[in-house]
């Protein structure tokens, strides 16, 4: 059957325009015919949305004349707000677009007087004249910091016996720092010097030789403090394989190594250490070891001579409670140790960057 | 009983889309709504919209055979618009302080819901005739909407004669269906 006359019949048989005997016929059709009956439902369907949609567009097109009716006969009139109740109304309405346009303009003149600041070629000679005076006083600066380099270069009289100690870290920005005992031990006096290469001045505040730790203060006027530490002395425990890594001056300059802890206790079963698989050479007693969060874990004080790559670290608890009992004692070392880090979540080499400049060699001459 | 008799006649005459009915429920309550937009941060624009719709909604309610309105036409559009309004306003985020209600509502979340289903079909046919472009679009709706025979329309649109009109219409109808169902089965 011709698509365009089923569809016809279709639509006159849900319309209700067909005949009884149409109707009976067309029924009778759909009845044989699944894929007329689907066309018919399919059909039935659209219609009703036909006509809802005509419906609604009618009402709508009614809605529109009355709207415009009642207007010109005066039922509806404008709302227009007067006097201050106008104001406070285009205030209400507008005031994100006031926002935002002011906050555009604000950042135009600042943009403009900017670029004109920039931009502007010639600067007052009063101006040029400064920069002139300031050139003197760096010259100045310059000049006094070659004699200071001097005195450094002094700190160490040349031909003292020196022994390349080990290394010492930070503990309080003051010029606290801990290393292992047996470094400053039958020490007479004590330098350390920073990765910069400038040597200070310490002083051995405290040396515990059964934990194997020593606290030194650096006493030199030289010595700048920092506002904090980038890592902190942690409290919580570590696990096992956990990764870690240290710096120490094995030789004349920092060097870094890492490693992973490998056992929770120390030499035949000491509590007090851990056991961790790092390459460590002498030099490298006193220096701190952290774990990836930036946290001091351990300190590293002795390795097995038999084995290659193990080592031990005096656990960071006993750094602070040590510090607790100096301070207990002597109530003028005020040490502040911070438990924690502010290089959490950085890459390595930004932490190692942060940490470098806290980590100082510990040279001791002898007595 | 008088005035309950006269919202159920107006109703009646709304649901056969009757001007005159329209008229008056419009004169009644336009400025009831007028008032509640503009005094929340609305416009002019937003005041007729946000009505026209409300009357939508009582429309469609009204057409329902079984549809009885619990309270008066004034409290319904009233609740309907309020709501419509705070949508929109939430919509546009332009305002965060609720709209004050100083009239009595009723609850229309139920009315709201099959609203919104309806305008969403309808908004689907409208696309679809938007679609398939003219002349198809005014030949449909000459048919289906404004209800012409064929042989007004073959005479109107200039086709020779109303088969070669019914020819026209079908294959425009068919371009309609495929375009409608495509985005009906889509968008439910």
């Amino acid at each position: 059957m011709d698509q365009i006359l089923l569809l016809e019949a279709a639509e006159r048989y849900l319309r209700g325009e067909m005949g009884e005997v149409e109707r009976l016929a067309f029924e009778e059709m759909r009845k044989n015919n699944p894929e007329v009956d689907q066309m018919v439902v399919e059909h039935h369907f659209f219609l009703d949305e036909m006509d809802r949609y005509g419906d609604v567009k009618r009402f709508k097109a009614n809605l529109y004349d009355t709207h415009h009716t009642l207007q010109e006969s005066g039922d509806i009139k404008e709302l227009s707000p007067h006097g201050t109740g106008k104001i406070a109304y285009l205030w209400n309405r507008y005031r994100r677009t006031i926002a935002v346009a002011a906050s555009i303009a604000g950042l135009t003149a600042l943009l403009i007087s900017g670029l004109t600041i920039m931009i502007s070629p010639k600067a007052p000679i009063q101006d040029i004249e400064a920069l002139k005076r300031q050139v003197n006083i760096l010259e100045k600066r310059t000049n006094t910091q070659d004699l200071q380099i001097n005195d450094v270069r002094k700190k160490i009289e040349p031909g003292t016996n020196i022994k390349f100690g080990g290394t010492s870290f930070m503990v309080d920005p003051k010029g606290y720092l801990v290393t292992s005992a047996h470094v400053v031990k039958g020490a007479s006096r004590v330098f350390v010097q920073n990765s910069r290469g400038e040597d200070f001045k310490a002083i051995l505040v405290h040396a515990d030789e059964s934990k194997d730790l020593a606290i030194l203060k650096i006493e030199d006027e030289d010595f700048r403090s920092s506002a904090s530490l980038p890592y902190g002395i942690g409290k919580s425990s570590t696990d096992l394989a956990e990764p870690v890594f240290t710096l120490g001056y094995p030789k004349d300059e920092i060097v870094y190594g890492e490693g992973y802890m490998s056992a929770k206790t120390g030499m035949k079963g000491d509590t007090m250490a851990y056991q961790i698989s790092i390459s460590a050479n002498p030099g490298n007693s006193g220096g701190p070891i952290l774990n990836r969060k930036g946290e001091v874990i351990g300190i590293l004080n002795a390795r097995q001579t038999t084995a290659e790559g193990v080592v031990f670290a005096v656990k960071s608890q006993h750094i602070t409670q040590m510090i607790d009992s100096v301070k207990k004692k002597d109530s003028a070392q005020q040490i502040k140790v911070s438990q924690f880090s502010s290089i959490k979540g950085m890459d390595r080499v930004q932490q190692v960057k942060k940490i470098q400049d806290h980590i100082y060699m510990v040279k001791v001459v002898l007595k | 009983m008088g005035t309950n008799e006269r919202e159920q006649e107006l109703l009646k005459g709304l649901a056969n889309n009757e001007k005159s009915a329209i008229e008056a429920i419009y004169r009644d309550n336009y400025s009831l709504i007028q008032h509640l937009i503009v005094q929340n941060n609305g416009t002019e624009d937003d005041a007729r919209d946000i009505f026209q719709e409300a009357m939508i909604v009582l429309y469609e309610q009204a057409r329902n055979i079984d549809f009885s309105l619990s309270c008066a036409v004034r409290t319904y559009i009233y609740s309907v618009s309020r709501r419509l309004w705070l949508k929109k306003l939430q919509q546009n985020r332009r305002f965060e302080t609720p709209v004050e209600s100083l009239e009595e509502t009723v609850p229309v979340e139920e009315d709201m819901a099959s609203h919104e289903k309806l305008n969403q079909q309808y908004v689907i046919m409208r696309a679809a005739m938007g679609k398939i472009g003219e002349p198809c679009k005014s030949l449909l709706e000459a048919f289906y909407v404004h209800h012409k025979n064929m042989m007004e329309i073959a005479a109107f649109f200039g086709y020779t004669n109303a088969d070669n009109a019914k020819n026209q219409k079908y294959k425009c109808l068919m371009r309609l269906k495929k375009l409608f169902f495509a985005q009906y089965k889509n968008g439910i």
